[in-house]
């Protein structure tokens, strides 16, 4: 396999003296869906965010597309294509659902194709009757499709998505991996999901990983993980693998 | 009646350069969530620029014409007045960003004194007049007793502050740089996250303010004739009540609480006493403070998150 798109390296991150990470290794290659699972306060987020620079890597590294970021400002990081969609959505409250949209093309900078919005738009009808709505008035299933709708503005070359079923009824939850998986198929987008909705999650992912207290424990296919018996004990509750699908 | 009309006339002409100046206060509070003390001193500063800009151009190069005279001191202004803002940003307050909230504050109240100070040098410490110009009227009402006039000087600012607040609406609504400062100012993460560059935009809003500060520093001496390093204390303060009146953060709110000060300052001066018209002004203050913190247009202080 060619080298990895996204790399990371033995990476630490603290929150003042806390630890947060503690040597992560982790690989996303292209075209591919990587999932990381773990437990509230695992240090998943915290990843995510690390990938973008905002709070820094204080060792390791992080290289994507060949090309050492780890000390890039965010925003430049940004431009690289690395789009996010992040914990608790962020949504521009006070913008239209056009604004938020278009903000999404930033990345792009002078490439910045505006008939993405239509593309963009197609994959996510919903969005396109709230055009001139204020982010703000969306519902929670709204406002996150709004999330991933404004990171693909850009044409990201990987995507990051943080939690994207949280607090969303199951109908819609299931919605969005399905939107995402038609993503990874029609377009090649390259993935890269943290969830707490294991099931899910490794259900759609090629390969995964689970973190535990900042480091990572397993690795393997998703169709893999989701078979051990140690990943069903502690994210699956049990057995109740069916029931675990609607979601939290 | 005639002489409501009258202080009517010179209110919203003293209104548009407290909401001006205003603008320029609720930009960066909006932005960086800090009260910058300066920005009255910057518009002194902007009035000094002005003069000097228009004895060079009148005197030096012997520019006839008023409108094209006014025009290129305007540019000017605006200008110099940008960059010296761009660079008070990045001395002063940057270095201050993520210090502890009083930190940029006290940095501002200290530029705030030192712009006085360096003008009051530089400048000398008495007032400064250029000649007077534009010096025709309109009579509106009353022919014999009270005159209700209005002045070409006043529809020089009425239109003046009508055209450049129209263009920077545009600008804040409309353009991909207003679209991104309006997003920094919600939510700096993301904004960086999605590619903006928080510092440069940042840069940006000061230069924004500073430029309308600007115009309302060019204004304020076409209109009084008459500067001097003092200058920008008062209108400062009172451009900062009309922000806070409006609604700290509301652009709009920055215009219209403009606006009421100068009339509420004029109407008192007309009716009550000339002597407590600042006080008058700052009562509004107190009081706006007290009954409705969040200002006319501005947002609760609780966001639904």
């Amino acid at each position: 396999m060619a080298e990895p798109l996204l790399a990371v390296r033995g990476v630490e991150t603290y929150y003042g003296s806390i630890k947060a990470l503690k040597g992560v290794d982790l690989d996303v290659n292209e075209g591919e869906i990587v999932t990381l699972i773990g437990a509230n306060g695992a240090g998943k987020s915290t990843l995510m965010m690390t990938i973008c620079g905002n709070p820094r890597a204080r060792a390791g590294r992080v290289v994507f597309d060949g090309r050492d970021i780890t000390t890039l400002p965010t925003h430049e990081i940004a431009r690289l294509r690395i789009a996010q969609s992040p914990e608790g959505r962020r949504i521009f409250a006070r913008m239209t659902v056009l604004e938020n949209l278009q903000m999404g093309l930033v990345a792009a900078g002078p490439e910045a194709d505006p008939a993405e919005l239509d593309r963009v738009l197609a994959f996510f009808p919903r969005l396109s009757e709230r055009l001139a709505q204020r982010g703000g008035t969306l519902s929670g299933g709204e406002q996150q499709m709004l999330a991933i709708a404004r990171a693909l503005m850009s044409r990201p070359r990987l995507l990051l998505l943080d939690e994207p079923s949280l607090g969303l009824a199951p109908l819609i939850a299931q919605q969005i991996f399905d939107i995402v998986r038609e993503l990874n198929r029609t377009r090649r987008l390259t993935v890269f999901l943290v969830e707490q909705n294991a099931y899910h999650a490794l259900k759609l992912a090629h390969r995964a990983y689970v973190m535990v207290n900042g480091v990572i424990t397993m690795t393997g296919s998703g169709r893999d993980l989701l078979e051990r018996p140690e990943v069903q004990a502690a994210y699956l509750e049990g057995g109740r693998r069916e029931t675990a699908a609607t979601g939290s | 009646m005639e002489v409501f009309v009258q202080q009517l006339i010179n209110g919203i002409t003293l209104g548009s350069i407290y909401g001006l100046i205003a603008i320029g206060y609720t930009m960066v509070f909006g932005i960086i969530g800090m009260v910058n003390f300066a920005h009255g001193d910057v518009f002194m500063v902007s009035a000094f620029v002005a003069l000097i800009a228009f004895l060079v151009l009148t005197t030096w190069l012997g520019i006839a014409s008023v409108t094209l005279a006014l025009f290129i001191v305007l540019i000017v202004a605006m200008v110099l007045t940008g960059v010296l803002n761009w660079a008070i940003e990045r001395l002063a307050y940057r270095p201050l960003r993520g210090s502890f909230r009083l930190a940029p504050l006290i940095s501002a109240i200290g530029m705030s004194i030192f712009l006085m100070n360096f003008v009051q040098v530089a400048q000398g410490p008495r007032n400064k007049s250029i000649p007077p110009l534009l010096s025709g009227e309109f009579v509106l009402m009353g022919g014999s007793g009270y005159q209700v006039t209005l002045s070409y000087k006043q529809i020089m600012v009425w239109v003046v502050t009508a055209v450049l607040l129209a263009a920077f609406w545009w600008l804040v609504s409309r353009t991909a740089l207003g679209r991104a400062q309006r997003a920094c100012e919600q939510d700096q993460k993301m904004a960086s996250l999605l590619g903006v560059d928080v510092d440069r935009t940042v840069s940006i809003t000061f230069v924004m303010g500073a430029a309308l500060a600007a115009v309302a520093g060019t204004m304020y001496l076409m209109y009084y004739g008459v500067i001097s390093f003092a200058d920008g204390f008062t209108p400062g303060v009172k451009a900062f009540t009309a922000a806070v009146l409006g609604g700290i953060g509301s652009l709009p709110g920055a215009v219209i609480g403009g606006l009421l000060i100068g009339l509420v300052e004029t109407l008192w001066s007309a009716y009550f006493s000339i002597d407590y018209k600042d006080v008058a002004a700052f009562s509004i203050l107190a009081v706006v403070l007290i009954f409705l913190p969040q200002g006319l247009l501005g947002r609760p202080e609780v966001e639904k998150v």
